[in-house]
């Protein structure tokens, strides 16, 4: 449990100073999410849902064509899993086309792609796992915190070989002892007497495009004198030159997917980092890792999308005309239950991303930490869901290798593990928000104890309202409400959920204080449920645009937004009345006891069943 | 060098990959929502405008095609794919045209700009007329050259190779010329995403159809109707030669 309490205490530190970012000149907006955790839905920032102008819209369609057209006639998927490897003329195309730059700004020889727009492309790129992580670790992670944390100089050095694509960049953090527990990493930075370098020594493990990079941005410890004299450990970022020498990598890992993704070990010995190479302040690492992690996760929403919208084309052809007992597939309701199951997820996930990338396109860089990280959870298991139902719709054929269903599924299951595992996620979307509660809740509690009668009366009433079982009303549906009347049922359900929330987390609070932190199983829960309630969200605030603007075949929208919403509301009751039980009523203790039972062992401790005691 | 302008017709059709439908009433196909794109030999032409100037034969590249305003992105498409501007010769909504109506467009055009040389695609994969190059042709009555699979610019000619049933044929024409791609001629560049974003610079001039001579109304060739092909019926497998003529002599076919 302490990863996550590192990473929390981590987070807390990195949102209360400066942000990375360069200009931020106001206090991080509050985002949707966290309010959520309060029993608050602000629909402003989530109503109307976000649209582009009508100049971006036509530029972005003006890009969706050629890289469509050069991923259906010049990427042999197929080629690149078996070989293991992306061919240098593919990769030769995709940087002519500029996919290598797409979020550098212009003025450095990029696109400077908006987050939505990126987005936008996302789901083209997925069409092929290797390409589009190869593509991500450079430009989502590997070069981002150039952009995001780096001075003029460095921009100007580095970014514009990294647009065209002359120089590939990589992320390096993971260790070998450190995956999850960023924050122990033990990679070295030691400043050299002259004050002018330092010397970098360590290994980095499962590094993408480690084989090919020329750009590495590398988190390392580094010793710092604090404001009190006190030398401290902390974690710095320096962007590393292969040149600078003393970069070797391992041999590339013969994975399960993405293979033809490069991923190595990277290895630093005494490599010369000159000081002008750190990114931000000298111990200020582990706030640039977060904000970099953060800025990209979004797009595996629209990525996962594209792929399962591509999915519904492909296995909805073979159902429509493979015939069993005398009818076609599509005729059967568990082939129909498969369908409907990746049009939803699919739809959902495009919803809860491009709301998030519209959000984070706001002005005032808000931060959509925890939505990013809802996204990510959401699509990487939608994703893996859908892949294994498409399968199963072709039975046999879906596993075999003349198909590309089980290349599909192979590719998608690192989803779940990297950019964050989504256990850690989930941990970090309950804990921040119960945080983010906490302290507002506790400032309540600290107004009325000062004396502060309006707080203690607002207080009273919304107890004694919620005994008398007052009827939740939110503003989403009315008079006045922002969602359209025909998805008035699902809306309200919304507004049910984000209430009953609201007074689950209060109970949680007040049941555990900060021991919260252990109840891994407990703060799951709360995750699911949020991450439930944003998808609703977005579900809905789409699906009402719509209507609004008549877009076609908006009925179906508005289909798809009530069978996910009535599914997961009934989902989010059913855990949040676990949630009101105690460890040994809902299960919670059981559990812990079987594991524990069974890793006391290290194996499975039941007897056999032919076993006898004579 | 000489100035040497090419005028490059293109045209936006439906996009070759799209399953196409008729529209209820059986007088026209669906287009709604439908994707679009640049007709795959107007492609060709302009990709061999574009190489003729980098290889420095010509000097300027203009790209111009009749239709309505959602055309535009079609020229844009162009422009990022290397022509310098573009025109659009641009028709009401709803308003149709064929290929004479586009002959007196590009007639039109060519007198105001000068081309020394006009570079359409053969046909379009829509109505798959293979008119409007050989119409424009006589209109201006400049030689033609079409169904090109090779062309090279000669000091005041051009030499075309062209594919024609016998085989190919070469011809050298006096400029100003008339010349139709064909598919061999050249495999064209993807607009890269740069491209494109420069394209937003590159001029693009809207001049209204009637200014050009085009008439008002509907076009000369008129669209009667429209069905799909009759759905396949199954095939059948016979054991021996014998019996398979004996069904071919029996449907009537042998």
């Amino acid at each position: 449990m302490t990863a996550a309490l590192l990473l929390l205490r981590a987070l807390r530190a990195a949102r209360a100073s400066p942000a990375a970012r360069g200009l931020r000149t106001a206090a991080p907006r509050r985002a949707f999410a966290k309010e959520l955790f309060l029993g608050t839905l602000r629909k402003e920032e989530v109503f109307p849902y976000p649209e582009i102008s009508n100049e971006e819209l036509a530029e972005i369609n003006q890009f969706v064509g050629p890289v469509e057209k050069f991923f259906n006639e010049e990427v042999d998927s197929k080629k690149i899993d078996q070989d293991a490897k992306i061919p240098p003329e593919t990769l030769q195309g995709l940087k002519d086309l500029g996919l290598f730059g797409m979020q550098i700004p212009e003025e450095y020889g990029g696109l400077g792609l908006s987050n939505t727009m990126y987005a936008r492309l996302g789901e083209i790129i997925s069409l092929d796992g290797s390409i589009a992580v190869t593509l991500a670790a450079h430009q989502a992670i590997g070069l981002k915190g150039i952009l995001i944390a780096g001075t003029e100089e460095q921009k100007a050095k580095y970014l514009p070989r990294l647009a065209s694509g002359e120089h590939i960049a990589a992320f390096c953090l993971t260790e070998p002892g450190s995956g999850s527990d960023a924050a122990s990493i033990q990679t070295r930075a030691t400043l050299s007497e002259d004050g002018k370098h330092f010397l970098l020594n360590g290994s980095k493990v499962w590094i993408s495009n480690g084989g090919l990079a020329s750009i590495f941005t590398v988190f390392a410890r580094t010793e710092v004198v604090d404001k009190d004299g006190q030398v401290k450990d902390k974690i710095t970022a320096f962007i590393v030159e292969r040149d600078f020498g003393g970069v070797t990598h391992g041999k590339p890992e013969d994975k399960l997917g993405i293979r033809g993704s490069n991923t190595c070990e990277v290895h630093f010995e005494n490599t010369k980092v000159p000081v002008e190479n750190v990114i931000g302040e000298v111990g200020g690492g582990f706030k640039v890792a977060m904000n970099i992690l953060n800025s990209g996760r979004f797009s595996m929403g629209s990525a996962s999308a594209g792929m399962i919208k591509k999915l519904i084309e492909l296995t909805s052809e073979y159902a429509c005309t493979r015939k069993q007992f005398n009818k076609k597939l599509s005729q059967f309701g568990l082939i129909q239950e498969k369908f409907c199951l990746m049009a939803v997820k699919a739809y959902v996930m495009e919803s809860m991303a491009y709301l998030t990338a519209g959000m984070m396109d706001r002005p005032g860089f808000p931060d959509c930490s925890v939505e990013a990280a809802m996204v990510k959870v959401f699509s990487s298991e939608g994703a893996w869901a859908c892949v294994s139902e498409a399968l199963q719709i072709f039975g046999g054929l879906g596993y075999m290798k003349d198909y590309p269903y089980e290349r599909y599924l192979r590719d998608t299951r690192i989803l779940l593990i990297f950019e964050g595992t989504n256990e850690i996620l989930r941990m970090y979307i309950a804990l921040t928000g119960m945080q983010h509660a906490g302290k507002i809740l506790t400032d309540k509690i600290k107004a009325i104890k000062k004396g502060n009668m309006g707080v203690a009366l607002g207080e009273f009433l919304t107890r004694l309202q919620d005994t008398l079982g007052r009827k939740v009303d939110l503003g989403l549906v009315g008079d006045r409400g922002v969602v359209h009347p025909s998805l008035q049922e699902s809306a309200k359900k919304l507004e049910e959920n984000v209430y009953y929330f609201g007074t689950t987390v209060r109970g949680l609070l007040s049941r555990f204080g900060k021991t919260i932190v252990e109840e891994q199983l407990v703060l799951k829960r709360v995750a699911d449920v949020v991450i439930n309630l944003y998808a609703m969200t977005a579900a809905i605030s789409r699906a009402s645009r719509s209507i609004s603007i008549g877009l076609r075949n908006h009925d179906h929208e508005v289909l798809l937004t009530n069978i996910f919403c009535t599914e997961a509301y009934f989902k989010n009751n059913y855990a949040m009345a676990q949630l009101e039980k105690y460890a040994d009523e809902n299960l919670d203790d059981s559990i812990k006891k079987a594991a524990k039972q069974i890793l006391e062992k290290r194996a499975y401790i039941c007897s056999h069943p032919l076993d006898r005691t004579f | 060098m000489a100035a040497l302008r090419v005028l490059v017709g293109v045209k936006r059709v439906i996009d070759f990959a799209v399953k196409v439908r008729v529209a209820p009433g059986g007088a026209a196909v669906q287009t709604q929502g439908v994707k679009h794109s640049l007709n795959p030999f107007c492609e060709i032409a302009l990709e061999e405008a574009v190489r003729l100037r980098e290889a420095g034969a010509a000097t300027e590249v203009v790209v111009a095609t009749l239709g309505t305003k959602a055309s535009q992105e079609t020229l844009r498409t162009a422009l990022a794919m290397g022509a310098d501007r573009a025109v659009l010769a641009e028709l009401a909504e709803g308003a149709a045209a064929g290929p004479r109506e586009v002959a007196v467009a590009l007639a039109a055009l060519a007198r105001r700009l000068q081309p020394q040389l006009v570079l359409l695609g053969k046909q379009a994969i829509d109505d798959d007329c293979n008119q409007t190059g050989q119409i424009l042709a006589a209109i201006l009555d400049w030689p033609q050259g079409t169904f090109a699979s090779r062309v090279s610019l000669e000091p005041g000619a051009v030499q075309v190779q062209r594919e024609v049933d016998g085989g190919l044929e070469t011809l050298r024409l006096r400029l100003p010329a008339v010349l139709t791609a064909d598919l061999r001629l050249n495999e064209p560049r993807y607009a890269t995403l740069p491209n494109i974003m420069k394209a937003k610079k590159k001029p693009l001039e809207v001049v209204p159809a009637a200014d050009l001579g085009v008439p008002a109304g509907p076009p000369r060739l008129r669209l009667l109707q429209l069905q799909e092909p009759p759905p396949r019926a199954g095939g059948e497998k016979v054991e021996s030669v014998e019996s398979l003529l004996g069904k071919l002599r029996h449907a009537g076919r042998i």
